[in-house]
């Protein structure tokens, strides 16, 4: 996985500083939705025939394309098995998280 | 340039007039005039807009709020069930500071089913953050869709333009049309503040904690409060190009009255015959008819109101288990003044029933027979 940005939360002290539309603020990069999960996606990429489908699929944006292989980001993956399920390979498992 | 159009079109030119740049409409009875002449004017290209077909009005409003955020000028127009159909997504429209301006015609609710005026659609609508004009003439709404574009682009809060259906909405009357360029000059392009952009991208909408939901609301309600005083001042501007005054409550012979009507939408233009043909037989009326809903006129209401002898509220509308909303809202803003004025409420007119002058000679009768109201809803024109 590439190196993620680092971010200080936000948190404005006056209603001045906000802006005026709801707007993002970086806030998932510190919200880390990942630890909801409770099944995880493993990709066996020995099966894995490039194809992007798990990428185009996964509702979270949770899949990337690294060296043009797909790569879960865990930060963020909430263990739906969309991917898994959408895999034309099945080299996709869904497993128990473990703690 | 003066046209003979029906109520429906009036809507239709101020969005032309008001170089709407994104349009996604869904059509409705009694609104579908809106939404055809529109897309004719997109086809003839009369209108440089986007026309955006959808299948509900829910989609309609979605569409509007992403084309506004990403910085057009947008419009639409509903009626009645499209319009609760969009209830959603107007807190939606408002929450993120969309300025898209809707026409919306008012349409009793269903069941029983109905096509015929009553603002029960609308007023349900009046905790979502919209500004809310009503009109009660075709010119008045060419010129408050005008004026709604510059009043909302200004805070950021989107705004409806309201008429009666077939009172208004597919009666014919005069207007003068205003010149393109003096528009133009009048009502400038879009320029949010903050757009959706690929250069600079965003968010929007998205997950807000409790350390700043609240600041965004606070903001909203401060933004809506410089709405009266921005109506004002826009009405003037526009009434120095165009000769046409808006504002946000027309004052009928109030002056001197001993009994004022407050009225809204077509039966309040009705309201003035009523009290021109009272006014000859020696009642003092007047008529104070609210043309800007929300935000709520308190200060011109107290203004007008305290001075007269008694008030009669015409509601052509009903909060059920409370009361008429206008007579409700009246209420608040007159609560804790000095001047204790006795306010009568009255329900008339639902279901597209007619207010006719006969209408406000009756209602003129039983307030001023008696010193205080006995009731807060006296009904006019049940069947008992
Ligand atoms: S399990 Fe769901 S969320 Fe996780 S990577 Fe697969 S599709 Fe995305
Ligand atoms: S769907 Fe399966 S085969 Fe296709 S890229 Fe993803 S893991 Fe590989």
């Amino acid at each position: 996985m590439k190196p993620k940005k680092k971010v200080e939360k936000i948190v404005f002290q006056s209603e001045k500083d906000v802006p005026l539309m709801p707007m993002s603020l970086g806030s998932m990069l510190y919200n880390k939705t990942g630890s909801w999960r409770n099944i995880r996606p493993e990709i066996d990429l020995a099966g894995c025939i490039q194809c992007g489908i798990c990428w185009k699929f996964c509702p979270d944006i949770s899949i990337e394309i690294e060296n043009e292989f797909p790569v879960v980001n865990y930060d963020y993956c909430k263990g739906c098995g969309i991917c898994a399920e959408e895999c034309p390979t099945k080299c996709i498992a869904m497993v128990e998280e473990r703690k | 340039m003066k046209k003979v159009i029906m109520g429906n079109h009036a809507l239709s030119w101020g969005a032309q007039l008001g170089r709407a740049q994104v349009i996604a409409a869904y059509p409705i009875t009694p609104q579908t005039q809106v939404v055809e002449l529109l897309s004719e004017m997109c086809a003839n290209k009369t209108l440089d807009a986007k026309f955006i077909k959808v299948e509900s009005e829910h989609s309609a409003m979605a569409a509007c709020i992403a084309a506004s955020i990403a910085g057009a000028r947008t419009f639409t127009a509903t009626s009645s069930q499209g319009l609760t159909l969009m209830h959603e997504l107007l807190h939606w429209a408002s929450g993120g500071r969309n300025p898209v301006v809707m026409g919306n015609i008012n349409r009793a609710m269903a069941p029983g089913w109905s096509i015929w005026t009553d603002q029960n659609d609308s007023l349900s609508q009046r905790d979502t953050g919209w500004i809310q004009f009503y009109c009660s003439s075709n010119q008045e709404v060419v010129d408050t869709v005008i004026q709604a574009f510059r009043v909302s682009e200004a805070v950021m809060i989107p705004s409806m333009v309201i008429l009666d259906a077939f009172a208004l909405s597919h009666t014919y009357e005069v207007v003068d049309i205003p010149d393109q360029e003096k528009v133009d000059a009048f009502l400038p392009p879009f320029n949010p503040p903050i757009r959706l952009t690929p250069t600079a991208p965003h968010a929007f909408g998205g997950l807000t904690s409790p350390e700043h939901y609240f600041e965004l609301r606070y903001k909203l309600q401060k933004d809506m409060e410089k709405v009266p005083d921005l109506v004002e001042q826009t009405g003037r501007e526009y009434e120095k190009m165009f000769g046409r005054y808006l504002g946000q409550v027309e004052d009928y012979r109030c002056e001197d009255a001993e009994l004022i009507f407050v009225t809204s939408g077509t039966a309040g233009y009705t309201a003035r015959v009523g009290v021109d043909q009272l006014r000859q037989e020696g009642v003092k009326a007047g008529n104070l008819r609210i043309k800007m809903f929300r935000p709520f006129p308190f200060a011109k209401v107290r203004e007008i109101l305290t001075k007269a002898g008694k008030v009669a509220v015409v509601d052509r509308n009903i909060s059920y288990g409370h009361h008429g909303v206008f007579y409700q809202e009246v209420k608040s803003a007159l609560y804790g003044r000095d001047h204790n004025v006795p306010l009568f409420g009255y329900i008339t007119g639902l279901g597209g029933r007619d207010i006719t002058p006969e209408i406000y000679k009756e209602i003129a009768q039983l307030t001023l027979a008696k010193d205080k109201p006995e009731e807060d809803i006296t009904w006019i024109g049940v069947k008992r």
